[in-house]
């Protein structure tokens, strides 16, 4: 029976089939695997620009593949892989072929793939079943790929201010909520805080982004001629130690308390200090994490800054006065399980124009979707409704 | 190697033409322009031969390649989606677009964008390079060659404000100017490979200047001129190597213009300079510290240089030594650099306002005037008998007559 199937042309066929279909996957995986090797400063770029020329050649049964890709490639190789999906796409639709789109939606749908390529699979389907892709929206509002998360509060910010418009203040109230629970996007924050707060509405802003309010700062040390960035001041050394005493740049200095009440969480170095220029000060805090994970320090910040985690240091940028806004810059960090030392030095250099008498910054901890991570031991702090950036 | 890849760099310029506009302020940086049919006597409803509407947002100029425009945008919520779009220069019909996803940061001054710096091609390659220092090749049909995250690479590299300056291409090098407060550098990068064929370090400042191709009278090499605030360095383009350097200090914002083998560098007003035969230092021929460009970079036609400044009041120079000809006020201010054909220049303010000058008039006039009432702060293009005007919004052609 086994031996009559074997010779039959049916079986044949679909024999050479799968083996193709097999030699195909394989080599989709080696043209990926030369594009996910690309490094630093253009390192194996001959390889992946094979690569993308070979997968572009694969047509449009590649696309979901490729996109997996993008969930373990590095930022460069992802557009690399961008660019493959779109260049398939492009070929497929000009010779009137249809894209796989049902596949391409169940990978839309998987929420532990890439955001980004989730985001571009969505696009792939708005862009070939516009009705589609808009019947989706409302269910990424709890996604947590804020890439997709943002049409979602987008559609229901529309439908508060509908309702608000329409003197339904109680349900608008509600909408706004529902919308600001899910937001990771500042503007979005912003805007909803806004309306819920005419609406007359509590919003406790620095829990929602997570923003350290309750500091230990230390200072004025000397930064005449912009050295203070590249100087080691004894915090640096030292780590925080409450009773210590050091020499600033006006006699000794000791660490003091000092917290902030703004809604986006911005410690002012000018208020215990005074309008100081060509000083460096730092500031201390600990965060308690139930757990060891991967996080987020967001900063914004005008002036020079550096940040060290249990005395490790993070980054630092020797750049004043250029503007700030929340989440500035994203640096990734290990938390240890309980206490977490966060240590900021932050540089006031000697410009004496308006616009440069800020000596601020605002930090707050969060996972990779933006999405605040607390401290456990966080004060409860009655929410003011001020507003500030 | 050397001599293969130069080979090829001249094969790649045999594919361009005198009608290619192909980096920022037209293929050879100045702003000038071969064309002498453009319309003159501007009319919106009678010379907009096409406008097509534009994703996100852009600051950049078109550039032309053969019948193809290229331009760039930035979108999304954090303007971290990238851009690169391929039209149809006679109909505006769109080709292509390719999009990267940003992997510098995209924070800038509300008035700028992302997309920010001028593409810039060889004729078989777009280079398009962005404020978050993402910089991406394609060739003319829309295929990846190679991309770079140079942010990724030099994570300090960034101005919270916005970066703005274009790239050049001498030879097979593709040469950047990434400069700020905080890690500034200057890099050769192979345009075939997209690797470093060099790096320098760049004084660390915010700066906004594109660099200039000069063609050095002595040696006939093309060199890359960097400007920024400590002055002009010239540069190897092949190896990196410093050949000589002005240090009189100089503008972040304007850059320079260029006519024969003299530099009229943005430096205390206007400094015209022509380096010396293995001499470190260039000799300065005159100093014009009462012209003040602004934003807009000047422009070298004919015996003249005209300098638009803030109050958008426009100088007339002599190139010859720098006194002032005659002033012009036009409805500023400008963003836009000025760009030539025959006689006039157009002037391109914030506001949209397309303003012609007539500069052989003796005192200058304004022989054209069109509002676009638009937000345009790129500098136009030229090619094909037309200007291409692109708004925040839009990409406009310009041209006296529809049928092509």
């Amino acid at each position: 029976m086994m031996t009559r199937l074997i010779q039959t042309p049916k079986y044949l066929a679909l024999t050479f089939l799968f083996i193709a279909q097999l030699s195909q996957a394989g080599d989709l995986d080696e043209a990926i695997a030369r594009i996910t090797s690309v490094g630093t400063e253009g390192l194996n770029n001959e390889a992946a620009s094979r690569g993308y020329a070979e997968l572009v050649q694969s047509g449009e049964e590649a696309i979901v593949p490729i996109l997996s890709a993008m969930k373990s490639a590095s930022p460069v190789a992802a557009n690399w892989l961008r660019a493959a999906v779109e260049a398939i796409v492009d070929n497929t639709l000009a010779h009137d072929g249809s894209l796989p789109t049902a596949n391409i939606g169940d990978f839309l749908l998987d929420t532990r793939q890439s955001p980004q390529a989730r985001r571009l699979a969505f696009e792939l389907i708005a862009q070939t079943d516009p009705n589609a892709a808009s019947a989706l929206v409302a269910g990424f509002l709890n996604d947590p790929a804020t890439e997709l998360k943002y049409d979602a509060v987008e559609q229901l910010l529309d439908q508060g201010l509908a309702l608000k418009e329409a003197d339904k203040a109680q349900a608008a109230s509600i909408v706004f909520r529902q919308a600001l629970n899910a937001a990771r996007d500042v503007t979005q924050v912003q805007s909803l805080a806004t309306h819920l707060r005419e609406l007359g509405r509590t919003v406790d802003l620095p829990t929602h982004f997570g923003f350290l309010m309750d500091w230990n700062v230390i200072g004025p040390f000397d930064n005449t001629d912009r050295e203070g960035f590249q100087a080691i001041f004894s915090p640096e050394t030292d780590g925080f130690k409450a009773t210590a005493s050091y020499a600033g740049k006006e006699g000794d200095v000791q660490w003091q308390t000092h917290s902030t009440k703004d809604d986006f969480g911005m410690l002012d170095m000018n208020e215990p200090y005074g309008m100081l220029k060509e000083v460096t000060g730092f500031a201390y805090t600990t965060f308690e994490s139930s757990e060891a994970r991967s996080a987020q320090i967001r900063l914004g910040c005008k002036n020079a800054w550096k940040i060290w985690l249990n005395g490790d240091f993070v980054f630092g940028r020797d750049e004043y006065h250029r503007g700030m806004r929340v989440d500035q810059y994203t640096l990734p960090i290990e938390l240890k399980k309980g206490t977490n030392g966060i240590l900021v030095k932050v540089c006031q250099n000697e410009q004496t124009q308006d616009w440069t008498k800020e000596w601020c910054f605002q930090l707050r901890i969060c996972d990779e979707t933006g999405a605040a991570i607390l401290s456990t031991d966080r004060k409860t702090r009655k929410p003011d409704g001020v507003a500030s950036l | 190697m050397k001599k293969i890849l130069t080979v090829s760099a001249l094969a790649w310029g045999l594919c361009l033409s005198a009608d290619d506009w192909t980096r920022f302020r037209g293929s050879q940086g100045t702003g000038i322009s071969s064309e002498v049919n453009l319309p003159v006597e501007l009319d919106a409803e009678k010379h907009k031969a096409w406008s097509v509407d534009l994703p996100g947002r852009g600051l950049s100029s078109p550039i032309i390649i053969g019948d193809k425009l290229f331009l760039t945008a930035s979108s999304g919520p954090n303007q971290n989606k990238l851009h690169v779009l391929c039209f149809d220069a006679s109909s505006g019909a769109k080709h292509w677009e390719r999009t990267v996803r940003a992997t510098g940061r995209t924070m800038c001054h509300e008035k700028t964008c992302v997309a920010a710096p001028t593409p810039a091609s060889d004729g078989k390659r777009i280079f398009a390079l962005y404020s978050s220092n993402d910089l991406v090749a394609y060739d003319l049909d829309g295929r990846l060659q190679w991309f770079r995250g140079l942010t990724q690479d030099y994570p300090n590299a960034s101005n919270s404000l916005g970066m703005s300056s274009s790239p050049i291409i001498i030879g097979d090098v593709l040469v950047v100017q990434i400069e700020n407060d905080a890690e500034s550098f200057s890099a050769g990068i192979h345009t075939g490979t997209g690797k470093n064929l060099w790096k320098i370090a760049r004084p660390k400042a915010a700066n906004w200047t594109s660099p200039m191709v000069y063609k050095d009278p002595n040696s006939g090499q093309e060199l890359a001129i960097l400007q920024s605030s400590k002055g002009a360095t010239a540069v190897d383009p092949q190896t990196g190597k410093i050949l000589w350097d002005y240090a009189e200090g100089a503008s972040t914002i304007p850059s320079g213009a260029i006519q024969g083998d003299t530099l009229y560098l943005v430096s205390n007003g206007i400094t015209a300079v022509k380096p010396k035969e293995n001499q470190a230092t260039p000799e300065t021929l005159w100093q014009a510290n009462r012209i003040r460009p602004g934003t807009a970079s000047p422009i070298a036609l004919g015996d003249y240089l005209y300098a638009a400044n803030n109050a958008g009041v426009v100088t007339c120079a002599n190139l010859h030594n720098g006194e002032r000809v005659w002033q012009l006020r036009l409805d500023g201010p400008f963003s836009a650099s000025p760009v030539q054909s025959g006689a006039y220049l157009y002037f391109v303010n914030e506001s949209g306002t397309v303003q012609v000058v007539d500069t052989n008039a003796p005192e200058g006039a304004i022989a054209g005037e069109m509002k676009l009432e638009e937000t345009i702060l790129s500098t136009p293009s030229i090619g094909h008998s037309a200007l291409y005007l692109r708004s925040d919004k839009k990409l406009h052609k310009i041209a006296k007559s529809f049928l092509f």
